[in-house]
């Protein structure tokens, strides 16, 4: 399993998750979790996602998501975990 | 599993606190680029260096992409050239020669820096190392990105004075001759006492001979994710203060060994050392000098200065000594002047003077840095501030450096600008009375002894 972290920040809108979803779905990316909140009133949704049988390269699916970020307006995240689990966890 | 408020604490430090990675610094030997000529040994220098860090790089802005962590800078070491070069080099040009060659191959496979032009002179210089010092006005001119530094004392073996004369002249001839452009060369020229052989910063990175061929070392940075976390602590004791210090340097490290460890395993090159420095930018809000404001002071330079700062030095030790599985090179809190928004106003407006950055160097991790004095600055008033310096870290057991620009042509009230990272500084008055007759006397300051300590 490689487990990656997509966060999505910025202004709530209609179908942000079904477009990320869709693009995962099209490149075999398993979702497994998923989670959102209001921080400092802004949109913030968090999936930790298994893109070990994706057929694209870790570095382009960052690239297309960064995209689809721009065109839906939010900013879109897509960091590799262990920056994260390595940060918070012992 | 993660939850959504770690991951977002994570991104906001790398987004809004300006939490990066300084450098990945690839070490190299160059020991067996020794030759019997020096064209050979240059040859050999150019060969080794753009094999070794053809990927280092392309590595470097793999790793940024994957966790969405920048990586500032990428950069070389070297062992000392005076090594490399003493069987070849017979005149200071010799020396320029292999400067290029350094310089090329950096360019070569598109590194910031190159650190390796130096020389261990803490007891005595051979001829080969006098001809490297007097080679650097030239070499520093010259090229572009290499880096040097001199060794000139350490607590084992005391200082160096000949060494120590020696640069203040040369120091002086670097200014003259990079005069256009605010005596940018000594920029790139640091002297040292007790250097440590594993630095992955600059100017004062090369790699030491105890080291093996290849190695990765990595500097952490986060002034800005410490200033942030310290909002929290306003009006709080010192036991709160020091933990929630030691809590951010152990995230801040355990991010760079993440980067490190990858940078070693995708280059195939070991792991050396993470150096826990918080290193600032001119930008606002990346400033050691802003951190140290929120620990109280109504600017730097204020009495209490030195101890904030070797509060804030300790617990960023402590709190990242646990963070990696090897801690090196310079470690601490960087105190560069022109490097650093808060320290470039405390300096301009009177409150942050020569005199006061010199007690925070007996308890921060380098010395006197980045600071721009005075173009007639004397040569022996240079050397006596290297000097000055060296004795604090031969008798204190730690690394002490001077880093300072005469800028030629300009006084104080004047600004310098470097540019980029380097920043800009207000020119700092230096006291004027003569060190002439201390500094020519000739020969070696004895070490200190270890007993006895008052």
């Amino acid at each position: 399993m490689n487990k990656a972290i997509i966060t999505v920040v910025g202004k709530d809108t209609v179908g942000i998750i079904a477009r990320v979803c869709t693009y995962l779905s099209q490149h075999n990316v398993n979702v497994l979790d998923i989670s959102q909140t209001i921080i400092d009133g802004f949109f913030n949704m968090m999936m930790i996602v298994d893109y070990a049988n994706s057929d694209k390269e870790f570095s382009a699916m960052v690239g297309n998501l960064e995209d689809l970020g721009d065109d839906i307006g939010v900013r879109i995240r897509c960091q590799r975990e262990e920056i994260f689990t390595k940060m918070h966890r012992i | 599993m993660l939850n959504i408020m770690e991951v977002h604490e994570t991104n906001q430090m790398i987004e809004q606190e300006k939490l990066d990675v300084r450098t990945i610094t690839m070490g190299i030997s160059l020991l067996d680029c020794a030759a019997d000529t020096v064209d050979k040994t240059c040859d050999n220098i150019y060969r080794k260096i753009t094999t070794y860090a053809k990927d280092l790089v392309a590595t470097g802005q793999a790793i940024e992409q994957d966790y969405g962590i920048p990586i500032v800078n990428k950069r070389i070491t070297v062992t000392p050239i005076s090594l490399v070069g003493a069987s070849s080099c017979k005149t200071s040009a010799d020396f320029v020669q292999i400067a290029h060659a350094l310089d090329r191959a950096a360019k070569e496979v598109g590194v910031d820096l190159i650190g390796g032009y130096s020389a261990l002179v803490s007891k005595a210089m051979t001829p080969a190392e006098r001809l490297l010092i007097e080679s650097l006005p030239q070499a520093l001119t010259e090229t572009d990105i290499v880096c040097s530094s001199v060794n000139v004392g350490s607590t084992k073996t005391g200082i160096d004075m000949n060494a120590v004369e020696l640069l203040g002249r040369v120091i002086k001839d670097i200014a003259y001759n990079t005069r256009d452009n605010d005596s940018y060369g000594c920029v790139k020229f640091v002297a040292f006492c007790n250097v440590p052989d594993d630095n992955p910063f600059m100017a004062g990175g090369f790699h030491g001979v105890t080291e093996g061929d290849a190695v990765i070392n990595v500097g952490v940075s986060g002034p800005g994710v410490v200033s942030r976390a310290l909002d929290a602590a306003k009006g709080r004791d010192f036991e709160f203060l020091c933990e929630t210090i030691k809590r951010t340097a152990f995230k801040i490290t355990r991010v760079g060994q993440l980067v490190a460890q990858e940078a070693s395993r995708r280059l195939g090159v070991p792991f050396g050392i993470i150096d826990l420095s918080l290193a600032p930018t001119p930008a606002v809000g990346d400033s050691v000098g802003e951190v140290l404001e929120k620990i109280g002071l109504e600017q730097v330079g204020a009495p209490g200065t030195t101890a904030a700062l070797a509060m804030l030095n300790d617990q960023v030790k402590k709190g990242g000594i646990m963070a990696s599985s090897y801690v090196g090179g310079l470690s601490g809190a960087f105190i560069p002047v022109s490097e650093d928004k808060n320290m470039i106003d405390a300096a301009a407006s009177g409150c942050l003077t020569l005199e006061k950055l010199e007690a925070m160097t007996c308890v921060c991790s380098v010395g006197l840095d980045m600071i721009a004095i005075p173009g007639d600055t004397s040569a022996a008033t240079i050397s006596g501030l290297i000097a000055d310096e060296a004795a604090i870290g031969m008798v204190n057991q730690k690394t002490t450096a001077v880093r300072v620009i005469p800028v030629y042509g300009k006084g104080v009230g004047e600004v310098a600008n470097f540019g980029g990272l380097m920043g800009y500084a207000p020119i700092m008055p230096v006291n004027t009375a003569s060190c002439e007759a201390f500094v020519t006397r000739g020969g070696r300051i004895p070490a200190p002894i270890h007993s006895f300590k008052n």
